[in-house]
């Protein structure tokens, strides 16, 4: 196991930041947060596109979840009023709780889907919801570009 | 050899915002520099609701009803609350480009121009969207380098791109924007509703006293000070009618669904079939939603260290093992590794610093292409001829 493990240590510090692309808002629908599903070109040698496209269809679900107008955000907007805001001191607002979702969501993607492929995606939020960055690894001495991490045998050594 | 190494507090990102903004109680509170005007509003307030308390409520609670200064109260706590709520919270500033965006959108931007000849000036730029049937165009941000989304517009005031921008209030000291219209629109509303109430109270008051001691002997009967009542009934007059006035032009805004920066651009007035595309065409949805919408929460993240690294005596850097202590030197320009971590997925939160060269590797990629407008393929509706007045307000544009 252990020279397994160096392997991964060998792979973790051999993969440096090669570029990123940035996906864009899509403001067709006006002003609510959603994101253009237009895969991107850089992407095309590292990632199918129904992932990336099955990934960015989730993320818009959830924001359109959060900004759903309906009978419980009216609610929830209501009562806050009457008791002038106040309420959320204990309280979380119903679009904080979907952005939690969204955190765990992308971090599942991250482990599952694009650290295996050398890639990492950063919550759209630290980026002030402007888009969805998508970072693209390669290996540093770039002999090859492995793109699973678990591999036996590692890369460049 | 003996090292002094001191340990600065960890700083927060608010303390490395761009724009002209300050922030009180280590990031909690955000407002516009100048303040003066908004301390003047709280004098107002205060002086008005602190006299009516002192004078006319004590005669009031006993001669009619003690529910009149405990409603009295209530409508100066929440009006105050409103106040506090819109002048203190982020209006929905949008965070400038970092760098590789920036540099990513500019190569887009080039892809679509291609390249202009010596002499020429560039061509405006902007994407254009349709919504509800509207062409909608973006412009683009140079000094917050991004394309504003709908509505948004810069505020030269604060120097910052705002979200649903409104307008910026002097008397609140801060942008009213997506954030906090609500509060504002329910500041002036109670506001109004007070100034009324202690304006209306103050004559019953004068009427009362009238009533028992005779007209002009209550006008005499002054402590001497120049505010004292009856005096001090028309106090209020002069903040009602602005207040109202404004209330009144809110809720028309809001039910249409409106800005007053669309408002004053004339952005929607109807010449060339425009119309306002965000409308729901009902004014109880309209209010609902501007009203009564979800929040979204700020996303400047005021209060989030940002990596610093310790300093020591002898300048020496810290090491990039542990991943809370990576050194933050944004005028570095070359990139830096990730640490371990975060190659693994692991959330990254502000910890990778972006390198100026990586847009220099992307020789061999592919531009993305950019269709020009951006807009589907199906038959587009006649393009709109909006207002020559730019989108962002005059003094703002580069």
């Amino acid at each position: 196991l252990s020279p397994q493990a160096h392997d991964l240590q060998e792979l973790r510090r051999s993969a440096s930041l090669a570029t990123k692309v940035f996906v864009q808002r899509d403001y067709n629908d006006g002003t609510l947060c959603q994101f253009q599903t237009k895969f991107p070109l850089e992407l095309d040698s590292r990632l199918e596109r129904q992932l990336f496209e099955e990934t960015v269809k989730t993320l818009n679900g959830f924001y359109t979840e959060a900004e759903k107008i309906g009978g419980s955000s009216y609610l929830e907007g209501c009562l806050a009023c009457a008791t002038a805001y106040f309420i959320f001191l204990c309280m979380e607002t119903h679009y904080e709780k979907v952005l939690k979702k969204i955190s765990k969501y992308i971090q599942e993607q991250n482990e599952q889907v694009y650290a295996p492929r050398g890639l990492l995606l950063t919550d759209p939020v630290e980026r002030g919801m402007r888009v969805i960055e998508i970072s693209i690894y390669e290996d540093r001495c770039g002999s090859t570009s492995s793109g699973s991490t678990s591999s036996g045998g590692g890369g460049g050594r | 050899m003996s090292v002094m190494v001191v340990r600065k507090k960890a700083m927060r990102k608010w303390e490395k915002l761009p724009g002209r903004n300050t922030f009180c109680c280590d990031g909690r509170i955000m407002m516009a520099r100048q303040k003066g005007i908004f301390y003047l509003t709280l004098f107002l307030i205060l002086g008005t609701c602190a006299l009516f308390f002192a004078f006319e409520c004590r005669y009031l609670a006993v001669q009619l009803s003690p529910a009149i200064p405990v409603f009295a109260v209530v409508l100066f706590l929440f009006a105050m609350a409103m106040l506090l709520r819109t002048s203190f919270s982020d209006p929905g500033v949008i965070p400038r480009a970092l760098p590789d965006e920036a540099a990513f959108i500019e190569m887009e931007i080039e892809a679509t121009n291609g390249t202009v000849p010596q002499g020429q000036r560039p061509p405006p730029r902007i994407k254009n969207f349709q919504i509800n049937n509207q062409i909608v165009k973006l412009k683009y941000c140079y000094t917050c380098k991004i394309f504003r989304p709908p509505r948004a517009s810069h505020c030269s005031i604060c120097d910052n791109c705002v979200e649903r921008f409104d307008h910026h209030c002097p008397w609140v000291g801060n942008c009213v924007g997506k954030r906090n219209y609500r509060y504002f629109y329910l500041f002036i509303l109670s506001l109004s509703l007070l100034t009324i109430y202690i304006f209306t109270f103050n004559i019953v008051y004068v009427a009362l006293k009238s009533m028992k001691i005779g007209f002009l002997n209550t006008l005499k009967e002054t402590p001497g000070t120049y505010l004292s009542p009856p005096r001090g009934a028309y106090l209020p007059l002069p903040p009602l009618c602005p207040v109202v006035g404004l209330t009144g032009f809110h809720t028309f805004l809001v039910a249409l669904n409106q800005t007053t920066n669309e408002d004053i651009k004339g952005a929607w007035t109807g010449k060339n079939r425009v119309q306002n595309p965000y409308s729901h065409g009902n004014i109880v949805k309209n209010c609902c939603e501007v009203l009564c919408g979800p929040l979204p929460p700020s996303v400047l993240d005021r209060r989030g260290i940002l990596q610093q690294e310790d300093s020591s005596a002898q300048g020496e850097n810290s090491t990039r093992g542990p991943s809370t202590q990576e050194p933050s030197t944004p005028e570095k320009s070359s990139t830096q590794e990730p640490s371990a971590a975060q190659v693994l997925g692991a959330q990254v939160v502000g910890s990778i610093r972006e390198g100026s060269s990586s847009p220099t590797r992307q020789s061999a990629v592919p531009m993305l292409p950019l269709s020009p407008t951006g807009m589907p393929e199906e038959a587009q509706p006649s393009a709109v001829e909006l207002p020559a007045q730019s989108w962002e307000d005059g003094p703002t544009e580069h």
